[in-house]
This record gives C-alpha cells, structure tokens and sequence, in this order.
C-alpha cells in the first residue's frame, strides 16, 4: 500500500497579522486532516512500497483555506495521473450572525458561532471529512451539512472544468 | 447503457456505464456501475470500456525495455533511476558473470543505460538485465522526458512517427517504455528533435497529428512544405 502524506503550510504574509513560519499547532492538524480527507479516494493498493506526498502552500488566506486545499489537492492528484475513485471536494458551512451559511469568511469564521468543514466524494457523497467548531442545534447542523454537501457538488463541477479545461476546449 | 462516447474526456469518478460493459484498464466497478480512475479519454472496443490516461507514472512490467540513470553503486548491483515511483537494480553477475571485479570500472553513477526489465516482483522490485540486441550504455546525447501513455503515440503506427523524425533530424532516437527518450545527433538537430517531442507530448491527444508533426519539422528545418501551393490553408477563422 502507498502512502499518503501531507503539509500544510501558510506562508508568513498570508493573514494580515505577519505568522511566524514553521508547523503550528494548526496547521500540524490540516495536514492530518487532509491526507484523512483524500486517502478513502486514492487506490493506494495499486502503489504498493510508495509514497505520495501532497505540499499546500497558502499564499493568500482569508477563511476557507483547509477546504480549498483539499478541493485543490484532490484536482493535483488526478491532474498527475493517480488514480483515484473519485474527486474529493470540500466545502465549509457554518453559522453566524444567528443564521446558518456555507463557505465562511475570516471575519464570519471568527465572529460567528460556528465552523463546519465538510469534504466530500461526490459520486457517492460519502464524506471523508467532518469538523465541527462552536456550537449548532441538531437542526441547524442538519441544514449546515445539507448546505455544505450541495457547496460540494458546485465546487466540483469547478474542479472537472479546471481539469478539462487544461486539455483544451476541444474535447467532452 | 453506456453514458459516455469513446474519445470523451472524463475525470476520476465519472460514471461510464453500467454492467452490461466490462471494466478495462483506468476504470474500476464501483456496484453496478462502471467509473473512470483517471483523467483521460474513453476508449470503447465492444463492450468492454477503458480510459487512456493523459498523465501517468511509469509502473515497470517485464519485457519492458527502460533507459535508466545510474544512481548508486552497491556491493553487488547498480541502482538505477527508471522515471518511476520504483528504482530498478541491475546486478553485477548480468556484466561480469562469475567474475568479480569493479562495479564502477563498467559503469558509474550518472551514467544512462539502455535496459531490459527482466523481473517485478510483488514488493515492485525491478530486476533489469543488460542481455538483448541493442542494450547497453550511451554515450552522449540528450535525454527527454515523456509521459510514459504517450510513448505509443511517439512512435507511431509501425514507428511511422519516431522514423520521420529520425529521418528529417539524422539523429538517433530511442524511446524507453518508461517514457525517457534519448536523442544523439548534431546539437541543432537535437534541439529540433526534442521541440518536436515535447509538441507531441503536449498534442498526443488530438488528432491529424503526424501531418501537423511533418509541418513542424519542415518548419524548424526550412524545408517548403510540400503540396503548399495545391492545398492552401482554409481561413476559416476569418470567414
């Protein structure tokens, strides 16, 4: 069986607030999470004796960065021809201001009341992430997983574009 | 039913067809319905459906022939590089026989081999052999790198491809299944030999290729097109 790896890594000019460089406590936990979130897709069987390392550089970050790594990682993987099972996307809901909503801010991150990042396999929606930050009623975390999983599902019709689209218009 | 047609493009876990059709290579079955493992095009031959990848790694299978790089020298064995996830090893009894003497007086590290893979076996280990027509070490050239899917297509129906351009270049060329081509002739017509790959490389996976390969080449070389003046070029852009 191959191996999965992952880092992640937000570069210091990233947030408005300079981050010292270096593995943290959190990003030490995006890693984990993100190769958890893309191993149930990859046919590791088919690589016995290897590795596949996945870096994720953040550059820019303004909430949200853990699923777009994840979304973009899964697109890097099939684009370097892995096979896998299917794309894995990922999507946040969450709730804020007293209302539930999808694909979160900074600002909404941390002044709301909660953060729920979702990934997902399309096909089959069967979902190789689930977090979960605050606090949310059964209910509301019903409709924010609802909310997330049908984030998912545009994302992804993104991510086949971006795959396609490298190989010209002409094709499919 | 099938949901796609053959030379579509998909994604990994876009859903072919369903279990009237059998699973070839770059698909997988996932209940009653067939998916696709990879980025690439659909191939369809009766009713069994595969997906020809646009990007692969090479996975090393007996027979092939490989050009490798010498990495390391062991005790008993050269390691070499095969532009695959899995190094191969070539052992020293393949050279010398029973003989012992030297590793690094036949071959030394950077060096570029041209091999067979004898064995794989089920840990990927890959025993090359040096035991064949044409196998052995290079000297000079440059090496290109391909994506190993498109090796089939660099070659060309009976080598039809790979002959023209060893023909209009004067260059030896030899492609390894692993998708490492080596090229050796006069520089310019290295340089144009390996322009000319990387285009195929880039367009392997659209048709008319070969013509568009002859005017490339003709182009690079200065040679006329032949038939230009019968044939223009339709201006459909414009009209």
């Amino acid at each position: 069986m191959a191996v999965i790896r992952c880092r992640y890594n937000m570069a210091p000019f990233s947030v408005g607030e300079r981050k010292r460089p270096g593995p943290d406590r959190r990003s030490v936990e995006i890693s984990k999470i993100t190769a958890d979130a893309l191993r149930p897709a990859v046919f590791l069987e088919k690589f016995p004796r290897s590795t596949i390392d996945v870096f994720i550089e953040i550059l820019e970050a303004e909430g949200g960065t853990r699923c777009a790594g994840i979304t973009a990682a899964s697109v890097a993987l099939a684009d370097a021809g892995i096979p896998m099972r299917d794309l894995v996307v990922s999507c946040a809901a969450g709730k804020a201001g007293g209302n539930v909503i999808l694909d979160l801010s900074e600002d909404e991150d941390k002044d709301g009341e909660a953060d729920l990042p979702v990934a997902i396999m399309p096909r089959t929606s069967e979902i190789t992430l689930l977090q979960m930050d605050g606090h949310l009623t059964p209910d509301e975390f019903d409709r924010a997983l609802d909310l997330a999983v049908e984030g998912c599902k545009k994302i992804n019709e993104t991510q086949k574009e971006a795959i396609r689209n490298r190989y010209g218009d002409d094709n499919g | 039913m099938i949901f796609v047609e053959d030379k579509n493009l998909v994604v990994p876990g876009d859903v072919l067809a369903d279990d009237e059709y059998h699973t070839g290579r770059g698909t997988f079955k996932e209940g009653n319905k067939i998916c696709s493992s990879l980025v690439g095009l659909v191939a369809v031959r009766d009713k069994k459906i595969s997906v020809i990848p646009l990007q692969s790694k090479y996975i090393p299978k007996r027979g092939d022939v490989v050009i490798g790089e010498i990495t390391d020298i062991r005790f008993s064995m050269w390691n070499l590089d095969i532009n695959s996830p899995y190094s191969g090893f070539l052992p020293a009894s393949d050279v010398f026989g029973k003989e012992k003497r030297d590793l690094s007086k036949a071959f030394d590290v950077g060096d570029v081999l041209f091999l067979r893979v004898v064995d794989v076996d089920e840990v990927k280990k890959v025993k090359l052999g040096l035991k064949g027509r044409g196998l052995g070490k290079f000297r000079g050239g440059i090496l290109i790198y391909i994506t190993p899917t498109k090796v089939p297509r660099l070659i060309g129906k009976k080598g039809s491809m790979i002959n023209m351009i060893k023909d209009e270049t004067k260059c030896d060329i030899i492609v390894g299944q692993n998708g490492v081509v080596w090229v050796k002739g006069k520089p310019e017509m290295e340089r144009i030999a390996e322009r000319v790959i990387n285009m195929i490389e880039d367009q392997a996976h659209t048709s008319g290729l070969t013509d568009r390969v002859r005017n490339m080449l003709y182009e690079l070389l200065g040679k006329e097109i032949e038939d230009e003046e019968e044939v223009p070029e339709p201006d459909i852009e414009e009209g």
